[in-house]
């Protein structure tokens, strides 16, 4: 479904992505994760095509999108930072924003999913954090998309939103959606995804399912496992 | 492009220093005309004032939308819509909605004191169009400096220096150019000269239709004598297109490139 070729991104002197070649499949839900800095916000935005790749393709259904626009028809995009023209009303942002796309959607569902409805006239400016996260992730999810890219999503929501968002994704899942998700939250990545792609340095350090994780460093938590292997990787680094 | 600059054209149109600047076009309108009836002199004197303020406030207002709208602009981008149409929809609603203010500001006095009976239309319209013309120039002027510039004081710093350098010190070195090559044919240098200052061009374009030859200055003197009037406001005019063209190019052709 989304083939990543030999990615390549300086910026500057700075290397974010030292040749990233993966493929994620229909239906799957993979996380990318890796600690700050790692290269994961730079490889989501390739695939929106906020960033351009110095070297490398980026394919979806076997075309590459590079250069392209339209593939984002089929992308709903979910910001790690909610950020919106501050003197719009949410009514407007969210119109404007359907407007865009000549595509089906259900906003009012999710208006009412999330309990937003009683701010649709406020402007933007004057929502909170978490209520803007909750516009934004109307935003991502209204349309009906063949790949969904989560950053960060439920930062800054509180437990029962993040309990709706959750339950939201696994419906997707058997939808059989791809979705592509960043998260610092483990047992986030415990309850959604079906792989894990660490990135360390701007290449693929770790590719497996959550499961293989665990058994692989006899765990029986994925946090657990997740330590041993950045100590194995610190130890290995300390013999080079 | 047009959604986005429907958009960003209602966006401004809404804030309050849209309103200021049609409001204080309407305010030296009807304050020129009080003063002398004369729709010929008020033209002049609304060019000296248009001349001056376009490109501030096209510059100012240019660079301070365009870093403003990153967060719009992010929004948009991850939406199925070209790079380029997002960020000529933000310009165009800029300039067009900059230009709509300046053109009703000044229209409305104008007309009161009975612009369409006066035989002066075509030297107001003249005058609205190099307004136009500058208001344009200038904001891309200023978009460019901005998406060159992630840093937003730099890309502010750049858009003052730039339109400080073309409205005033650009004439002061003109000056120093004749003065000390006095004893050389200057003609063709002034000609080059000017070509390269938008501002001037649009002075020529507008003192050439008014045909006031007091206020042509040397370089006006020049564009009249060597091309006559009309080739004269042609030159200039075509001269200020390109300086529309040009820098729109290279705004395009950096928004391709640019990671966001």
């Amino acid at each position: 479904m989304v083939q990543f070729v030999d990615l390549q991104k300086k910026f500057g002197k700075l290397e974010v992505l030292k040749g990233i070649s993966e493929e994620i499949m229909e239906g799957e839900c993979v996380a990318v994760l890796g600690p700050n800095g790692s290269g994961k916000s730079t490889l989501i935005k390739t695939l929106l095509g906020l960033v351009l790749p110095d070297k490398g393709d980026i394919l979806i259904e076997g075309k590459s999108i590079l250069k392209q626009h339209l593939y984002r028809n089929e992308i709903g995009y979910l910001p790690q930072i909610a950020q919106f023209p501050e003197n719009m009303k949410v009514k407007e942002l969210i119109r404007m924003i359907t407007l865009m796309r000549e595509k089906p959607s259900n906003e009012n569902d999710l208006i009412d999913y999330f309990g937003v409805s009683s701010f649709l006239d406020n402007t933007l400016r004057s929502l909170s954090g978490g209520t803007k996260q909750k516009i934004n992730a109307i935003l991502a999810l209204m349309f009906d998309c063949k790949i969904y890219v989560y950053d960060e999503p439920t930062v800054g929501l509180d437990p029962i939103s993040r309990v709706l968002f959750k339950n939201y994704v696994q419906q997707q899942k058997k939808d059989k959606k791809t979705i592509l998700l960043t998260t610092h939250l483990i047992n986030e990545v415990e309850e959604l995804a079906d792989r894990i792609l660490f990135i360390l340095d701007g290449k693929i350090y770790y590719n497996r399912s959550v499961k293989e994780l665990i058994s692989e460093h006899n765990e029986t938590s994925l946090e657990n496992a997740m330590v041993k292997m950045l100590e194995n990787h610190s130890k290995n680094k300390a013999h080079v | 492009m047009f959604k986005i600059i429907r958009y960003s054209f209602l966006d401004i149109l809404k804030s309050k220093l849209m309103l200021i600047y049609t409001a204080f076009f309407l305010l030296i309108g009807f304050g020129l005309l009080n003063f002398s009836s004369d729709l010929h002199k008020a033209i002049i004197s609304m060019m000296n004032i248009l001349l001056l303020l376009v490109p501030l406030i096209s510059t100012v207002f240019g660079v301070m939308y365009f870093y403003n709208s990153r967060e719009f602009v992010e929004l948009l981008m991850c939406q199925p819509i070209e790079r380029k149409d997002v960020f000529l929809g933000l310009y165009f609603g800029v300039s067009l909605s900059l230009s709509i203010s300046l053109f009703v500001g000044t229209l409305i006095p104008f007309m009161f004191y009975g612009l369409s009976v006066s035989g002066q239309i075509f030297q107001f319209f003249n005058l609205m169009l190099i307004g136009v013309l500058l208001t344009f120039i200038f904001s891309i002027l200023s978009f460019l400096i901005s998406v060159y510039n992630k840093d937003k004081i730099k890309g502010f710093g750049y858009a003052i220096l730039l339109l400080l350098y073309l409205s005033v010190i650009y004439d002061g070195m003109m000056l120093m150019v004749f003065v000390s090559f006095s004893d050389y044919p200057l003609e063709n240098v002034a000609l080059a000269l000017s070509i390269l200052n938008p501002i001037d061009l649009g002075r020529i374009a507008i003192v050439l239709k008014l045909d006031v030859a007091a206020l042509m200055g040397y370089t006006g003197a020049v564009f009249n004598a060597f091309l006559g009037s009309m080739n004269g406001i042609l030159l200039s005019i075509g001269s200020m297109a390109l300086w529309f063209f040009v820098p729109l190019f290279f705004y395009v052709k950096k928004i391709n490139k640019r990671d966001f």
